[in-house]
C-alpha cells in the first residue's frame, strides 16, 4: 500500500514561463518612453552609416559663391561659411559622436565595473583606498582632465574617448560597488568560498552576472552625458577635428555668426544633439522601468 | 439593511477573486463562501498560494490594482462590502475591520513615534490633545505593555519583534473593531514571543466582543486560537468544522495529509518517514475540472479527476471530497516505519569543540556572540541546536566553517586534526568535509547559473570530477535527492521552494562531506514540503553516514532529526544532552520554557511557563547567570551573582543552572500533576 503511483510533475508550474530577458524585453516594450527613444537613437545610427548615400549635397563640398545662404528649396538647412550644405552636414554629422561616445561608455563600463567589483568583494582597506582615490578623481573637471590627456597624447578621437571613459569609470564603479555589497551578503559566496573558489572567479562568474541589470541601466544613462560630453569637449576643440561634419565641431565653428543673423548654421546642429541626448534617455527611462521591475 | 446585532460578523458568498497577470485573469479565489458569526475566531489554513491573504485583503477591498473580485458577494455585519461608495468603505476600515499584519516592522511607520502613530487613530475619531494620550496609554496597557509611557516615546526600530506586534494589535483595537483579521500574527516572532502574543490575543478575546478572522499555515497555532477552521486549497475551502474535528477528525484528504505531515509525538528518525504530499499546488489561474486536489490524492479515481466535488454537508461540517467518509484512510506516501539502522556505538568524535569564543566589536564595546562553547559531535549524528533568535546559533555554525574566524584560544578539531579558525588556512580537505545548507535557498544558489552549473561546478571543486565523470556523478546526485536530470536545464527561479533546497542538499553533498551544517534548512518552507526535506536528510545520513549541525526555531523539527541538543542562550550552552533526556526533562528552566511556548495539536491545554521580555543584549549580558532575568525558577541573590557551571546532572546530559537537578526534577513534575 505503499506504493502510491502518484505522478509527479517534473516541474511546478512556476508564475511566468517567459525567461527573464523575455520578461524585460516585454517590460520594454510596455513603456512609453523607451520605444520613442529608440526611434529617435536608430534614426541617428542609421545616417551615421547610410547618410552619405542620401545626402542631397557632399557634406563636405566647399561652395564659397553660396555660402551662408538661409534655408532654401535646395539647401533645407542653407549653408554654412563655406557654402557647404548644413541639412547633408546635420545627417551625417553623427557619425563621429555615434563611434566615440559609444567606445567611451563602454571604456567607462569595463573600467568601473571591475573597480566596483574589487571594491565591493574585497571592502575594507582594498575598498578605502580605491574609493577615495576615485573620490578624488570624480572631483576634477571633465575639462581639465581633457586638457592634460591633450598635452599628454594629443588630440584625437581615442584621446576623447579615454578622457570620457576615465572620467565616468568612478561613477560606474560606485553603482555597481552599491550591488556588489548587497550581492556579497547572500548565501551563495559563501558557498562558493566554502568550494575554494578563487576571489576572480568569485566576482566575475558569480556575482557579476547578477548585478548586470544596475549596470546597464548606468551604461545607458552614462550614454546621453558622453554624448553630451563629446560635443561639448568638440565645441571646445578638444575633440573630433575639422573637417568633420561633427554636430559640436560644426556649432563650435559657426557660433561667432550667431550675431549676424545666421543662425541656421548653428540652430539645426544643436536641436540634433538635443534629439540624441533625449533619445538616449528616454531609452535609459524605459531600461531602467524594465529591469527594476 | 439587516440588523447588525444578528447579522454574522462576516459572510462570503461565493467569492471569486482574480489577479490579471500579463493580461489574463488568474483565478485565486474560486467560489468561496464562509461564514463567521458574531465573536467567533475563525482560522483560515493552507499552504502558501492558496489564496488565504486574498481573503483577508478582498473583505477590506484592499486587493492590489491587478486583483479583481470575478463574481460573489462579502457582507460585513450585514452590510454589503461589494456596494460601498469609497467614503463608506473608508468609514468601514475606520471604524469597524481592523487588520493585524504579519511583520509589524513594516506595518508601523518608521519615522513616526509609537505614540503619535495611536494618537492618529483616536483623533480620526474625534478625540485630541490629552484625551488622545489618555487612550492611547490605555490601550498599550491593554496589550499588556508594562511602561506605555516610554514606549510612547519610541520608534518603532527601538522595539523588538515582540513589543512591534503588541503596538500593532493595539492600533488594531484603538477604534473597538467588530472584525478584526490577523494574518499571520506570530509567523515571524521567536517561538517564546509568539506565545506570549497569542496569550495575550486569546486574553484579548475574553475581553472583547470583536469576531477574528485569522489566517495562518501554522496548523498548531490556528487550533489552539480559533474555535472553527476553514481549510483553504488553491482558492477552493476544501474543508471545514469546528477545530477540535478538524484537526481530530479530518474529512478531507488533503488535511489528513497535511496533520502527518507534521512531527508529532516525539517521532525520530531512526522510528519513521514523515508522510508527505507528492506534486505540486495547483498555479494560480490553472484550470481545474475536478478536485483541485485529485492530482496529489492517493484516493483520487476519475469521477476526482473530472467533477468539482461539492461541499457535502456532514452537520455542522463541510468537506469538498467525494469519499469524505474514507478520508481517512489516504495510504501514506512514506513507509511508516524503517528497519533501525545499526546503532554505531559511539568511537571518536569527528568535530571537537573546546571552549569556542567568538567576539564582535558593537559601537567601541565587546559584543560575546559565541561564549566558551565546548561540544563534541559523533559521526553518523546529528546535533540539534536551538534557542531563540540572538542566542548565537548561527553565529556558532558560521564559526565552526571557517565563514566567520573564531576567537585566539578555543580549538576544534577535526577527526582529532586541529582546524584552523580562518577558512583560508584550512587544507582543501578540511574545507570539503564541512558544508553547509543555508535557510533560504533563494540566496545559497545563484540565480543567474543552471542547476547544471551549480552542481557541476560544486562537483569539479569538492569532488575534483570534470568531463564525463563529472556528468555521471552529477545525475547520480541529483537523483539521490529526488530530482530528475529534467532539473539540470533549468535556473533556480523555475523551481519550487522545496526543489531549490534538493538542489542546495545536493550541492552540500558533492563533495562527500563529513559534516553538513543544516541553519533552519525548512523555515521557509510550506509543512508538505518540509516533511520531504527532512526526510531527504535523514535517508541521506543513514546512506552518508554523515554528521549533521542542526539548528532551528521549530523544536518538533530537531526532535525528530537530532541524536543530541544543545539549548543555547546569549551565546552560551544552557544544556546539552541526548534529544530524547533533554526533551523529557528534567530541564533547564530555559528549555522548559522554550517547550512549553510551542502550541502542539496534541495537546488541548499546556503547561504555561512563560518567559518575561526579551532576549537581553549580549553587548551587555546580565550578570551571574545570564538567564536569570526572564528565569521563572529563578532561586535568589546566587543567581544574579554567579554564573552556574555547566553541571554534568546525568550522564552526557549537563544542565547550567544552580537548582540542584534533582530538584528541577521535582519542580517540573509537579508542574505537569498541576495541569493534567
Amino acid at each position: 500500500m505503499t506504493a502510491t503511483d502518484i505522478k509527479q510533475p517534473d516541474l511546478p508550474a512556476s508564475a511566468s514561463r517567459r525567461s527573464p530577458a523575455m520578461e524585460v524585453v516585454a517590460a520594454l516594450g510596455r513603456s512609453g518612453s523607451f520605444l520613442p527613444g529608440l526611434v529617435i537613437v536608430l534614426f541617428w545610427v542609421a545616417c551615421a552609416l547610410f547618410g552619405e548615400y542620401f545626402t542631397p549635397h557632399d557634406p563636405l563640398a566647399d561652395d564659397i559663391i553660396n555660402a551662408l545662404m538661409p534655408p532654401s528649396a535646395d539647401n533645407w538647412f542653407g549653408t554654412d561659411q563655406l557654402g557647404r550644405d548644413v541639412f547633408s552636414r546635420v545627417i551625417v554629422g553623427s557619425r563621429d559622436i555615434l563611434t566615440v561616445a559609444p567606445l567611451a561608455t563602454l571604456l567607462a563600463t569595463i573600467a568601473g565595473t571591475t573597480l566596483g567589483l574589487f571594491t565591493g568583494y574585497f571592502r575594507g582597506l582594498v575598498d578605502d583606498v580605491i574609493s577615495r582615490i576615485l573620490e578624488a578623481f570624480m572631483a576634477i573637471p571633465v575639462v581639465i582632465v581633457a586638457l592634460l590627456a591633450i598635452v599628454a597624447l594629443g588630440t584625437s578621437k581615442t584621446t576623447v574617448i579615454i578622457v570620457i571613459g576615465l572620467s565616468f569609470a568612478p561613477i560606474i564603479a560606485r553603482t555597481v560597488r552599491s550591488a556588489v555589497l548587497s550581492e556579497r551578503e547572500l548565501d551563495y559566496v559563501a558557498a562558493a568560498q566554502l568550494r575554494r573558489e578563487s576571489a576572480l572567479h568569485t566576482m566575475f562568474v558569480e556575482i557579476l552576472p547578477n548585478v548586470i541589470p544596475p549596470i546597464l541601466v548606468e551604461t545607458t544613462v552614462r550614454l546621453g552625458y558622453a554624448i553630451f560630453a563629446v560635443a561639448t569637449l568638440s565645441f571646445m576643440g578638444f575633440g573630433i577635428q575639422p573637417p568633420s561634419p561633427d554636430w559640436g565641431l560644426s556649432i563650435s565653428s559657426n557660433y561667432g555668426m550667431i550675431g549676424g543673423g545666421f543662425w541656421w548654421t548653428v540652430l539645426f546642429d544643436a536641436l540634433a544633439i538635443a534629439s540624441l541626448v533625449i533619445g538616449v534617455n528616454l531609452v535609459a527611462d524605459g531600461v531602467q522601468v524594465a529591469l527594476n521591475d | 439593511m439587516t440588523e447588525p446585532i444578528t447579522a454574522n460578523a462576516l459572510e462570503l458568498h461565493h467569492l471569486s477573486v482574480a489577479y490579471r497577470v500579463g493580461g489574463r485573469n488568474r483565478a485565486v479565489l474560486r467560489d468561496l463562501s464562509l461564514t463567521i458569526r458574531p465573536g467567533e475566531a475563525y482560522g483560515l489554513v493552507g499552504e502558501s498560494g492558496c489564496g488565504k491573504s486574498t481573503v483577508a485583503l478582498s473583505v477590506v477591498r484592499y486587493l492590489p490594482r491587478n486583483g479583481v473580485i470575478t463574481a460573489g458577494e462579502i457582507s460585513l455585519a450585514g452590510e454589503n462590502v461589494m456596494k460601498l461608495d469609497n467614503e463608506s468603505l473608508r468609514r468601514m476600515r475606520a471604524e469597524r475591520v481592523s487588520m493585524v499584519y504579519q511583520d509589524p516592522g513594516k506595518a508601523l511607520n518608521p519615522s513616526i513615534r509609537i505614540g503619535r502613530q495611536l494618537t492618529e487613530i483616536f483623533e480620526l475619531r474625534g478625540i485630541s490633545g490629552q484625551g488622545a494620550i489618555d487612550q492611547a496609554i490605555a490601550m498599550l496597557n491593554r496589550v499588556r505593555i508594562s511602561d506605555p509611557v516610554r514606549v510612547m516615546q519610541r520608534y518603532p526600530h527601538q522595539l523588538s519583534g515582540g513589543m512591534q506586534q503588541r503596538v500593532g494589535i493595539a492600533m488594531a483595537l484603538a477604534n473597538d473593531p467588530t472584525m478584526l483579521i490577523l494574518d499571520e500574527p506570530t509567523t515571524g516572532l521567536d517561538a517564546t514571543v509568539e506565545a506570549e502574543v497569542l496569550d495575550l490575543i486569546a486574553k484579548l478575546r475574553q475581553e472583547l466582543s470583536a469576531s477574528i478572522l485569522f489566517i495562518s499555515h501554522n496548523l498548531a497555532v490556528v487550533s489552539r486560537m480559533c474555535d472553527r477552521v476553514g481549510v483553504l486549497y488553491a482558492g477552493m475551502l476544501v474543508e471545514e468544522g469546528t477545530t477540535e474535528e478538524v484537526f481530530n477528525n479530518p474529512r478531507h484528504p488533503y488535511t489528513v495529509a497535511l496533520l502527518r505531515c507534521l512531527p508529532r509525538g516525539g517521532q525520530r528518525k531512526d522510528q519513521i518517514r514523515l508522510d508527505t504530499i507528492p506534486g505540486f499546488l495547483p498555479a494560480p489561474g490553472a484550470k481545474i475540472t475536478g478536485c483541485p486536489f485529485a492530482d496529489r490524492c492517493a484516493l483520487a479515481d476519475s469521477r476526482c479527476h473530472n467533477e468539482l466535488p461539492p461541499l457535502h454537508d456532514l452537520g455542522d461540517r463541510l468537506s469538498r471530497c467525494h469519499y469524505h467518509e474514507r478520508a481517512q484512510d489516504l495510504p501514506r506516501t512514506t513507509p511508516g516505519n524503517i528497519a533501525a539502522a545499526a546503532v554505531v556505538t559511539a568511537r571518536e568524535p569527528v568535530l571537537r569543540i573546546e571552549s569556542l569564543n567568538k567576539t564582535y566589536a558593537a559601537h567601541g564595546q565587546a559584543l560575546r556572540a559565541v561564549n566558551d562553547v565546548s561540544l563534541d559531535l559523533m559521526p553518523g549524528q546529528t546535533l540539534g541546536l536551538v534557542g531563540e533568535s540572538g542566542s548565537g546559533k548561527t553565529t556558532f555554525a558560521r564559526l565552526l566553517l571557517g565563514l566567520v574566524p573564531a576567537d585566539e584560544g578555543g580549538t576544534m578539531r577535526l577527526d582529532g586534526k586541529p582546524l584552523a579558525p580562518k577558512l583560508e588556512s584550512r587544507s582543501a580537505d578540511q574545507v570539503k568535509a564541512m558544508q553547509i545548507v543555508f535557510q533560504n535557498p533563494d540566496s545559497a544558489l545563484n540565480r543567474s547559473h543552471s542547476i547544471r552549473h551549480i552542481m557541476g561546478r560544486a562537483l569539479r571543486t569538492l569532488a575534483g570530477l570534470k568531463g564525463a565523470a563529472q556528468q555521471k556523478r552529477l545525475v547520480e546526485l541529483v537523483r539521490s535527492v529526488r530530482l530528475t536530470e529534467r532539473h539540470l536545464s533549468v535556473k533556480p527561479r523555475q523551481l519550487s521552494g522545496g526543489l531549490k533546497q534538493r538542489v542546495a542538499i545536493a550541492r552540500a553533498f558533492a563533495g562527500d562531506p563529513r559534516i553538513v551544517v543544516c541553519d533552519e534548512p525548512t523555515s521557509a518552507l510550506d509543512v508538505s514540503v518540509q516533511a520531504a526535506i527532512l526526510n531527504l536528510l535523514a535517508d541521506l545520513q543513514t546512506k552518508e553516514h554523515v554528521s549533521y549541525i542542526f539548528i532551528s526555531h521549530d523544536l518538533a523539527v530537531v526532535r525528530y532529526l537530532s541524536d543530541q541538543i544543545a539549548v543555547l542562550y546569549l551565546g552560551r550552552i544552557m544544556e546539552i544532552g541526548p534529544s530524547e533526556r533533554v526533551f523529557s526533562g528534567p530541564h533547564h528552566p530555559y528549555t522548559e520554557a522554550l517547550l512549553s511556548a510551542v502550541p502542539k495539536l496534541d495537546e488541548a491545554e499546556q503547561s504555561r511557563v512563560r518567559l518575561d521580555g526579551e532576549i537581553p543584549s549580549a553587548v551587555n549580558p546580565p550578570s551571574g547567570c545570564v538567564f536569570h532575568t526572564r528565569c521563572p525558577r529563578k532561586i535568589g541573590a546566587i543567581c544574579e551573582e554567579q554564573e552556574p557551571p555547566l553541571f554534568d546532572s546525568e550522564p552526557e546530559h549537563k544542565i547550567r543552572c544552580h537548582i540542584p537537578f534533582e530538584e528541577l526534577a521535582r519542580l517540573q513534575k509537579k508542574q505537569e500533576v498541576v495541569t493534567a
